[in-house]
């Protein structure tokens, strides 16, 4: 039988990363959602033209990671399994923008490729902080914070229901499919057939399992809202890191870091 | 005490496809009672249960808990009072960690943190699942589900228990432990199941559904000793009732051997 771990590309290692006891999960969620909702601003606000000014960006995961003890490898597995969305979205700009931007010998460089890598690397980046928050705040913490910083609850409720049966879900489903695979003797592709009732039974059994989650939450007394225990404290060491990033996001995003580096490598050389 | 009390009045409900359930359900119990409702599959059961907290409300009849009718104005109050376990722990647990899920109750009774604390450690600890406190629900075996599953419902002090099909799914240890625990809650019960040795352990009383009515209402005892009775309700005796499947053939075995040698 295939495990929750196996299943949906080791989703919960996630949440076991975000019970690890570090100065960076100890931090209050809210400190880290909001540094990294900076940090998203900051770095989606770039030209669509602009390579070099991201690259600094990288310290902040790269801090993070090792802040936080988590695994880079893993991380970026993650990430390779969310890369072909980012592709998708990117993939038509070489074939729009042909515009010759500049030259590399006998090389010509069209500003689609340019915007395709951009997205590429905001991309990167901007996946990458939201895994590292998830694995340092847990899925329950962001949800808490989101729901303090006035997210609709209707929205912060979804997003905790999704987490938690998303494994029932793929169990069901995983279940489904290899009662399928039992009786369909070597037939090995799903036709339309038999893909299409399959998809409408698991639908079918999400409804009736919603009805029975929803029976158990009214009878205790669930009236709308859902309470969570949250004991945080956002304290001088919160206040700190949001506030030093936040800077260090502004000085990245106002000055061209390698662009300075590399006319102030040329000064010295001259 | 009298807020122990379930009285069911003459309730009749039929669904909204036209199935009547239930046909005239009418019985009373009573302060620190255990309750029986067996009955075959579709019996109404498991309709019969939904109304005790009030997610169905009757078509008809009255359903009173403790000094309370069931009505919209007394949903609140009712469900603190009758805490309910559902047959599958999947649905009953559905907060990230077992502590969030015990002190959902808690916390939704508007309770300070303080007693939201003690109230979980407490339920925890009754059922013997401190242990569990920070696990998430999914990586919990069937036992220990159906543990966190009972203590979510106790941390919220109810006076009354209602369980759909408690030892479903629990291998034999588990099943004897929860029978164990659940034979010391003081509470008044009733416990719906096909598991009839359990209820035989635990049920001093049994009520038999038979299509959305009672068939039967009476000591346990008496009930399961009623072969007529069981067999037009499509049950059967419990085990611990019946001839010995193993030994019994041994001793006709043994009388033939000793015809054997003569």
């Amino acid at each position: 039988m295939t495990s929750n771990d196996t299943q949906l590309f080791n989703l919960n290692y996630l949440d076991i990363l975000s019970r690890q006891d570090t100065p960076l999960h100890r931090l209050d969620p809210r400190a880290k959602v909001m540094t990294v909702c900076i940090f998203i601003v900051t770095v989606v606000s770039f030209g669509k033209y602009e390579i070099a000014a991201l690259l600094p960006f990288f310290l902040f995961p790269a801090v993070m990671i090792g802040l936080g003890n988590l695994p880079a490898a893993y991380l970026g597995r993650k990430l390779l399994v969310i890369l072909p969305f980012a592709l998708l979205i990117g993939i038509a700009n070489p074939v729009f923008d042909r515009e010759v931007l500049f030259r590399i010998g006998p090389f010509s460089v069209s500003g689609g490729w340019i915007s395709f890598c951009s997205i590429i690397l905001r991309f990167v980046l901007t996946a990458l902080a939201a895994l590292i928050l998830i694995a340092t705040t847990g899925f329950m913490g962001v949800c808490a914070v989101l729901e303090r910083l006035g997210l609709p609850r209707v929205f912060t409720v979804q997003l905790l229901f999704i987490h938690r049966y998303l494994f029932v879900l793929s169990d069901e489903a995983a279940r489904m499919s290899r009662a399928r695979a039992l009786r369909s003797f070597g037939n090995r592709g799903m036709t339309l057939t038999t893909f299409c009732p399959l998809v409408g039974h698991l639908l079918l059994r999400t409804i009736d399992r919603a009805q029975r989650i929803y029976l158990a939450m009214v009878s205790r007394g669930f009236t709308g809202s859902l309470r969570m225990r949250s004991r945080l404290g956002f304290g001088r060491r919160e206040a700190l890191f949001t506030a030093g990033w936040a800077a260090a996001f502004m000085l990245m995003r106002i000055v061209n870091l390698p662009e300075a580096v590399g006319r102030a490598v040329e000064g010295m050389l001259r | 005490m009298s807020h122990h009390i379930i009285e069911v009045a003459d309730l009749r409900y039929t669904y909204p496809d036209g199935t009547h359930a239930l046909q005239g359900v009418s019985f009373r119990a009573v302060h620190g009672e255990s309750v029986a409702v067996v009955g075959a599959n579709g019996a109404g059961k498991s309709t019969l249960l939904l109304h005790l907290n009030g997610y169905l409300m009757p078509s008809q009849g009255k359903i009173r808990i403790g000094d309370l009718p069931l009505a919209k104005g007394t949903l609140q109050e009712i469900r603190r009072t009758v805490g309910m376990i559902f047959q599958d722990p999947d649905d009953q647990l559905f907060m990230p960690t077992v502590y969030d899920d015990v002190a959902f109750g808690p916390l939704n009774l508007g309770l300070p943190l303080d007693e939201v604390d003690m109230r979980v450690a407490k339920a925890l600890d009754l059922v013997g699942a401190a242990h569990l406190k920070d696990k998430p629900p999914y990586r919990l075996s069937g036992g220990e589900k159906r543990r966190v599953a009972i203590a979510t419902v106790m941390s919220m002090s109810p006076d009354i228990l209602v369980l759909d099909e408690p030892t479903t799914g629990l291998d034999p240890l588990a099943r004897r432990q929860l029978i164990g625990l659940l034979g010391n809650f003081q509470h008044t019960k009733i416990i719906a199941s096909h598991d009839l040795d359990m209820v035989a352990d635990l049920c001093e009383r049994t009520i038999v559904l038979h299509e959305g009515a009672v068939r039967a209402d009476g000591p346990t005892a008496d009930i399961f000793r009623d072969d007529a009775l069981l067999a037009a309700c499509r049950l059967e005796k419990p085990l611990s009732m019946q001839k010995c499947p193993v030994c019994a053939p041994k001793i006709n075995k043994g009388v033939l051997m000793t015809h054997d040698h003569h």
